[in-house]
């Protein structure tokens, strides 16, 4: 079976969780923005929850479908349309051989994740169908998807069936955050600390620049810098350092002027000071920023940080247990009993 | 040289070795990458070596923060007194110096350039004390360079001049970024080198183009086949400048898939290095050409 694209959207791509294990040799991890949407809308149509489904930004695609299949839209409110008629988010609904699947504008959120049974049968690279467009690398043809491309699908093999549903309060990052945790670190000795209250004071709004390699944020203070000669190799600028890895979610500030974090597509080192890095829990609220929104950064010890973990995964537990789903193939491989 | 410690968010360990770039420095992160992969530590899923740093991902849920914390910093002790040899190889990358792509994609940014009236080989040159260009591309031509760092894209290679540090190539990065580079162009900014693994933006002082392909996703190209990548950390390059035909002739070879790099194995021997550099990298160069 397969899916015609009759419009691509903005930049829909196909994603699964990614290929781990390349970051050294500067291929990033990929994969959904936001991976709990992602395995929610894989468990709505009995996929495994690590398939591979379209990740559609701000704008959905228009896709005509060959032969029936089952399909289930979740993370951001973009409301899915079959042959003009709405359909509900969060939840699986049939599609017969040759509707067109389309969307409405955009509610709120910004990355909607459309999963079909079967999922979308791209082939492995390094073991992922996840789209690295700048290494043109995995998905279809390593690019976003454009009007006449054909994708492929798989066998469906789960055992759901249509009207399964998320309850309203497990639709995790369905309101936008106001607020993202990180863990103060890395290189922040390089600001001084009255200018890194500031930071945490300060409200950061969303730049047009966002997108999956890092969401960029304007609007707060520029950032003072501890005097310092500059070490070899470092380069002359206060905010430079000798080139060093970078990671998920790290927050760099070119200049001390404009905040950057990192996402699945990250540049995975560069010269630029960090100041720490957003939680792990937290990473899949970014994907769901629209430009302008407003956040402010609120520093957090390791320990709160691992309490909102153990909180992200107890709610996926909860999904899966409302949906029949295993418990096992979790976000974070679980300690032997 | 005792390393820095510092959690990246609850996944990452981040290992600062020196503040400032040194072949001791980035031996050290070598080194310890190494023992870390040896020693296997359940959680660990990655670890990235940098020029002077090293970052490793962990899984919280498989091992306590501070518990790797423990396990890294006494890899670090244990590691302090190994032989600093490094088994690895030298690759022989021909440049088409002051090339027509890199000079038509310098013009099209000379506003964002430090020295706008002349290319970016003529800037480095006269900075780092060169008479002219030729001068300077015979130096950036001769010596060997150490990969000591692979990333910010898919396959970019960071390299470190291997001479004394007052000989070192320096410059400054672009004004402001360009947001285009031709790819495979061979830049530099600060004390490192790079050579650009796909088009794009970037910073980097441009000074020529190589023939010779670095990352292939599509896993098409004969030695890139097995991994797309071509460059690890610990690799040693040597440039050698091509003529334009000889470029040409190159990128012929590569299209008819008959193109194959110059590579040897070597051994580095870091306090021979620092006795005499001269010496040693004259002993290097001559393993690539059967010496």
């Amino acid at each position: 079976m397969a899916i015609e694209v009759l419009k691509a959207g903005l930049a829909t791509t196909v994603q699964d969780l990614g290929r781990p294990g390349h970051y050294d040799v500067g291929i990033p991890l990929s994969g959904a923005m936001d991976r709990f949407a992602l395995r929610v809308a894989n468990m709505l149509v009995g996929n495994d929850e690590g398939a591979a489904a379209l990740e559609c930004v701000f704008m959905g695609p228009s896709l005509r479908f060959s032969t029936d299949a089952l399909v289930a839209v979740t993370g951001a409110e973009l409301p899915p349309k079959l042959d003009g008629v709405p359909r509900p988010t969060w939840t699986s609904f049939a599609v017969a051989a040759g509707q067109v699947l389309s969307f409405d504008y955009l509610r709120r959120g910004a990355r909607a994740y459309v999963a079909v049974a079967g999922e979308i049968d791209v082939p492995l690279v390094l073991g992922s169908r996840s789209t690295y467009a700048l290494g043109a690398l995995g998905g279809l043809e390593g690019r976003a998807l454009k009007a006449g491309d054909v994708l492929p699908v798989g066998l469906p093999g789960g055992a759901a069936s249509v009207g399964q549903s998320v309850a309203d309060d497990l639709r995790r990052g369905s309101q936008t955050a106001t607020a993202l945790r990180m863990m103060p670190g890395l290189y922040h000795h390089r600001v001084t600390p009255d200018s890194l209250d500031g930071f945490f004071a300060d409200a950061w709004a969303v730049a047009p620049e966002a997108d999956r390699i890092g969401y960029r944020f304007r609007g707060g203070r520029p950032l003072a810098f501890v005097d310092r000669r500059p070490p070899f190799g470092a380069g002359s600028d206060p905010s430079n350092i000798v080139d060093s890895c970078y990671p998920y979610g790290s927050i760099q500030v070119p200049g001390g002027t404009e905040p950057i974090v990192l996402h699945r597509d990250a540049v995975s080192g560069g010269g630029y000071f960090m100041l720490g890095t957003v939680i792990s829990a937290d990473m899949d609220f970014i994907g769901q920023l629209q430009p302008h929104a407003k956040v402010q950064f609120t520093p957090v010890t390791m320990d709160e940080a691992l309490a909102a973990r153990r909180e992200r995964q107890a709610t996926l537990d909860r999904v899966r247990k409302a949906m029949g789903a295993p418990i096992e193939g979790s976000d974070t491989a679980r300690l032997a009993p | 040289m005792t390393a820095r410690y510092s959690f990246g968010g609850d996944e990452h360990v981040f290992v600062e070795v020196s503040e400032e770039m040194s072949l001791g420095a980035f031996f050290k992160s070598l080194s310890l990458c190494r023992a870390l992969k040896e020693s296997a530590i359940r959680g660990v899923t990655e670890i990235c070596p940098a020029n002077a740093s090293l970052q490793v991902k962990f899984n919280p849920d498989v091992i306590a923060p501070d518990d790797l914390l423990a396990e890294i910093e006494a890899l670090e002790a244990a590691t302090a007194t190994v032989d600093p040899t490094l088994q690895t190889r030298i690759v022989e990358i021909p440049v088409l110096y002051d090339d027509p792509w890199t000079r038509e994609t310098l013009m099209r940014f000379r506003e964002r350039h430090q020295y706008p009236s002349g290319t970016d080989l003529d800037y480095a040159a006269r900075i780092n004390g060169y008479s002219d260009a030729a001068s300077f591309i015979a130096a950036h031509a001769g010596s060997p360079w150490f990969v000591s760092m692979v990333g910010f894209v898919a396959g970019l290679p960071f390299m470190y001049q291997m001479v004394e540090r007052a000989r070192q190539i320096e410059v400054p990065k672009y004004l402001r970024p360009r947001t285009d580079t031709p790819k495979l162009t061979v830049g530099h900014g600060g004390c490192f080198g790079c050579i650009y693994s796909v088009r794009g933006a970037g910073g980097y002082q441009m000074f020529g183009i190589t023939p010779m392909p670095i990352y292939d996703p599509r896993q098409e190209i004969g030695y890139l086949k097995e991994l797309m990548t071509f460059f690890r950390p610990g690799d040693i390059v040597k440039f050698k400048s091509v003529t334009r035909e000889g470029y040409e002739e190159a990128v012929r070879d590569v299209e008819a898939g008959r193109f194959e790099p110059l590579i040897r194995p070597v051994t580095f021997d870091l306090r021979s290095f620092e006795r005499d550099p001269v010496a040693t990298n004259t002993d290097i160069e001559g393993v690539l050409h059967g010496h």
